[in-house]
Formats: C-alpha cells, structure tokens, sequence
C-alpha cells in the first residue's frame, strides 16, 4: 500500500545531525555503504568503481557548504544527507506498485525491491536526493535507517543504532524517536532549536539538523600576525645560503 | 530533468493516439462520420498503433518490465498508477467502439455510446499522464496550471491532424469544418505553451540553498565541495541542463515549426485541390509530429527539481 498509513503510530524514529559538530570526514557515507551493502537493500552495486567514470549508490552523502554573512566573515558546514523518513513522504504516496512504503510502527520508509519495477517516480518526487537508483538491479534504493541493525538481537544492545551513528567519530549523528518529546533527541532538537530541511515542500520530515553555534566574536580572526614577505635582495640571506641556492638553481 | 527518449516518444505517441480515438468516438456519436469500413481500419490501427509504441515504450524504460502489471494497484495514491488502470480500461470501450465500427458498419447509436466512453477514457488517461507530471512539487516548471491544459490541448490537436489527413485522404464531406476544429486546437496548444514558458520565466522558484540547508540564519549558503568526485544518479538523472541560447532556438522552433506551420497548412490544405491538399496536411502532419518531439524535449530538459539545491544551485 502506497498510501501512508491511516493510523501512524506515535514512534517516529530518525536522526539528529550536529552541523556543528561534524567534521566532513565521510566516515558515516562508508560505514552505510559497509553495513547496508550486505543489508536489507544490497547490494549498494557500484558501476565501473575502478575506471574513469565510476558510479554508484550511496544512501548517505555528504556536502560542503561555504556560508558567508553581511560581513564577508565565512564559515564551512558540513552537511551529511540520507533520507528524513518524511511524515508526508511525497515519495511513497507517487509509487504506483506499492513498492514503496512508511511503517506504521515506527515511520520508517523502506522499499520493497520485489515489488519495485524501477519507474524512477518517487526519486523524482523525493525533494531532498535521498533515493538512488540501482542501475544493474533495476530498483529503486534508499536509507533503510539500518532497520536490520537498530532491531538486531544478534547484536549487543549499544550496537542497535544505524551504523551511521554508531560510527561518528565526531559524535555529531544522533538516533531515536522524534515522536517522544521526553526522548534525549528530541529534547537535543529543543535545547538546539533543531529544524527540517526545506519545509515549505510540505513533507513533513522526522529527521532534524542542529545549527551550527555561533562563533564566538575574538576568534573570527586569526591572531597570528600575518608572514612577512620574503627578502629577496643579495645581502639577506648569509653567504653559504646564497651560495647554495646559487648552486642549485643552476 | 533527464529527457529520456522513451518518455519523450510515449507522451507523444499516445497522446496522439488517444487524441485520434477520442475525435473518432466524438464524431461517431454525433453522427458527422461515416462508419466508412477503410477509414475505421486506418485510424483505429493508427490510433492503436501510437497507443501501444507509446505504452511500449514507457514499459521497456522500467528496470523491470515484467513486472508492470504491479502499477495497476496503487490508483488511490498514484497517478501513475491512476494512468496505467485509465489506459488498460480504455481498450475495453475503444476496442468495442471499433469493433463495431469496422465488423458491423456501426458508429452512431449504441455503438456511438461505446465511442462517447471512449473517448471520455481516453481524455482520462491523457489528463493522468499530465498529473503525474504536474502533481510533482519538487519540479515548478511541471507542477505548473498550464501543464493540464497543454498536454489536453496538444493530444487533441496532434490526433486531430492525424484524423484530417485521413479526412482528406478518403475525400469525407466533414473535412472542412473539421480542419477549423483542428486549426483552433494548434492555435491553443500554441497560445497554452506560450503561457507556460512565460509563468514558468515569472516564477523565481519557491525553494533556495538557503530554505535546502536551513542555513539562510547564518548568511548566504553556497557549495563548496559536492560530496563526491563524480557524477551520480541524481545528478544523471535530475541534474541536466540547457544552455538557455540552446533552449530559445528550440522554443521558437516548436511555436512556428510544430504549431504556428502545421496551422498555417491546414488553412492552406483547404483552398487548394484534391491531392495537394492532402499533401499539405501530411506535411503539417510531419512538422507537428518534430514540433511536439521538440516540446517534449524542452519540458523535461528546461525543468530544474530542487535537489539541484544540493549541487550549487541557488534558487530553483
Ligand atoms: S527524504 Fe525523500 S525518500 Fe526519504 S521519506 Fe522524505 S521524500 Fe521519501
Ligand atoms: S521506482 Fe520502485 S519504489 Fe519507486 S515509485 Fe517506481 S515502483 Fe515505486
Ligand atoms: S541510517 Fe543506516 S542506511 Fe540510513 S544513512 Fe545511516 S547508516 Fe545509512
């Protein structure tokens, strides 16, 4: 069923992401492609990955933005994407086998790769590039919020978080029900005033993104003073340095 | 957005084709056709014809065919779906209609009922495929007023033609009438297109790296690095581009080539004699066909969806 669920059930499992924390390191894209390329949508099949042009699916991706205020004073975000697991996800409602599909108990948006015929609709509807086709599958895929991990009972209980976060070496990806307002991400999301991407697209999404903080006013500029031009003239070096240099640019 | 050459050919085509059974259900009804045996076999296998190549099409474009009976199920949600139930259904009252038509001589009365329901399917499925299109919010250019009315009016012309030429071609009394029928419906698949290209340079976008990012608070948002080296999927797929002196040249050929010519030779076609006419209209007929290819083209290449917001750019 395409529809999204008549009765969502109160649990709305996503992530937290501190852009003021995260350092840009990937370290989070390739855990995901480790863990899920074995997972519930692999594999996450890359095509021509040692060539010239070499592509391939990924369920998290991690841009760089560059913010420059009224005073010229810039500063660099980075900024992880996997999908938001939208309340409204425009995504499931346009799939027309029912392939695609929100989780009542939970809110998680899975696709069901059986039922998938690759008509590529829903990439187009999803706003945010969260769903990558798979050329060589013919399907369509996506984040899966590690529902093989983060319910896992072969593995120990601090394991079951997406490996995304798991991973973080920066401590800047946090998981839990955003639906629980007493739950430590959502009191993080309060606390941070954490907010959705592009909201006036209407999806309604679970995950939220912490702001980066402001910087604190005396370290926007460096204070180091800044390196004097080099003496280029013939007396200021010594005479073995002239010598040598002499000797090399030959 | 990508304009991948069997989308482009299977809005087309079908459009073409459902606009050709749609006229032949009307007129039939009406009682302005003869059920003439020759005609009822070339317009029905043309009709036809352009309906499964487009279906066809759109069919082998999927990663996996053989199962597209799947997107039968989801009509509540999906106008996909909604435009796969809607043409499936409509080969049940057309196939009737025709074969009335063509086995019993008949295409007024009851059989002119069956030709109402067809057509009133076909108008149905046409108006699906358009809001699978203009139901997206990601893509303005496509969730635009105009793109309903232009996929309506244009099928209803380009199947017009088609029916016109073979009006001609059997020498049938409704010819000219009919041929200013056809002539007001190019006339207003142009004025609609000029329309949508001109809300479609007013809207300055809805969406901004700053709203992408939620980072307007802080300044003014710009990509510094993309997340990988090379292209992906999204980028592939949603990431295409035309160069705007590329896309004037082909605006201006689509308004006077595809609809403002095939006007113009269709008001000729009924001044001159017999054969001449005839000759005309199938060469309005060839530049409307390159016309609606062109329009197509631009629909999907000129509609920018706001996941570019994550790759550079500002305002979509
Ligand atoms: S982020 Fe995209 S793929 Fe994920 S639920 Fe929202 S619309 Fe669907
Ligand atoms: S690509 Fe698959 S999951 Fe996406 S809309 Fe089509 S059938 Fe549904
Ligand atoms: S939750 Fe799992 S699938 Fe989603 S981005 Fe994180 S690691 Fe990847």
């Amino acid at each position: 069923m395409t529809s999204l669920p008549a009765n969502p059930g109160a649990t709305k499992l996503g992530l937290v992401i501190d852009l003021d924390i995260c350092v840009g390191c990937h370290a989070c894209a390739v855990n995901c492609k480790e863990w899920n390329t074995g997972g519930h949508s692999a594999p996450l099949t890359d095509t021509d990955p040692y060539g010239s042009d070499p592509t391939g699916v990924w369920f998290n991706r991690i841009h760089t933005f560059e913010v420059v205020n009224d005073e010229g004073d810039s500063r660099t975000v980075h900024f992880p994407k996997s999908c938001l697991h939208c309340e409204d996800a425009p995504c499931v409602t346009v799939c027309p086998t029912g392939a695609s599909y929100k989780r009542e108990e939970d809110g998680i948006v899975l696709v069901n790769a059986e039922a998938c015929i690759g008509c590529k609709l829903c990439s187009w509807a999803c706003p945010y590039g969260a769903r990558e086709y798979d050329e060589d599958a013919g399907v369509m895929k996506k984040c899966t919020l590690c529902v093989d991990k983060i319910y896992n009972e072969n593995l120990p209980e601090r394991s079951r978080v997406p490996a995304c976060v798991s991973t973080c070496p920066a401590g800047a990806r946090h998981f839990g029900d955003l639906g629980d307002p007493t739950s430590e991400v959502s009191l993080l999301v309060a606390a941070r005033e954490g907010y959705a991407l592009m909201p006036e697209q209407g999806c309604a999404p679970v995950n939220r993104y912490l702001p980066p903080r402001p910087k604190a006013a005396d370290q926007s500029e460096t204070q180091a003073a800044p390196l004097s031009p080099v003496e280029t003239g013939e007396d200021s070096a010594g005479l073995l340095a002239r010598w040598v240099d002499r000797l090399l640019t030959r | 957005m990508h304009p991948a050459k069997s989308v482009i050919l299977f809005t087309t085509a079908s459009g073409a084709g459902y606009g050709l059974i749609a006229w032949l259900g009307i007129l039939g009804a009406l009682g302005l056709l003869p059920a003439d045996l020759g005609l009822g076999l070339l317009a029905f296998a043309l009709g036809f014809g352009l309906i499964v190549l487009g279906l066809l099409s759109s069919t082998f474009h999927l990663g996996h065919p053989e199962r597209a009976w799947r997107a039968l199920s989801q009509w509540r949600s999906s106008w996909l779906s909604r435009e796969g139930v809607a043409a499936v259904a409509t080969f049940v009252p057309a196939g009737l209609f025709a074969l009335c038509w063509v086995v019993f001589g008949r295409n007024e009365g009851l059989a002119g009922l069956l030709g109402l329901l067809a057509s009133l399917s076909c108008l149905v499925t046409v108006a699906c495929t358009a809001m699978i299109y203009a139901s997206l919010k990601t893509i303005r250019a496509w969730h635009s007023r105009w793109t309903l009315p232009g996929y309506m009016v244009m099928a209803m012309a380009s199947g017009g033609l088609l029916l016109q030429a073979l009006l001609l071609a059997w020498r049938l009394p409704i010819g000219t009438v009919f041929a200013w029928l056809v002539m007001l419906l190019l006339g207003l698949s142009l004025a609609v297109k000029l329309l949508y290209w001109r809300a479609l340079a007013a809207d300055d976008g809805g969406s901004t790296a700053e709203s992408a990012t939620g980072l307007g608070q802080l300044g003014q948002v710009r990509l510094l690095e993309a997340p990988h080296s090379e292209s992906n999927y999204l980028m592939q797929e949603m990431g295409f581009r035309v160069a705007r002196k590329h896309a004037e040249t082909l605006r201006r050929f689509a308004i006077i080539g595809g609809f403002g010519a095939p006007l113009l030779l269709t008001l000729l076609s009924l001044v001159l004699p017999g054969g001449f006419g005839l000759a005309v209209t199938l060469l309005a007929v060839a530049l409307l066909a390159a016309g609606l290819g062109v329009e197509r083209w631009l629909f999907f290449a000129e509609a920018k969806h706001v996941v570019t917001l994550y790759y550079g750019e500002d305002r979509v």
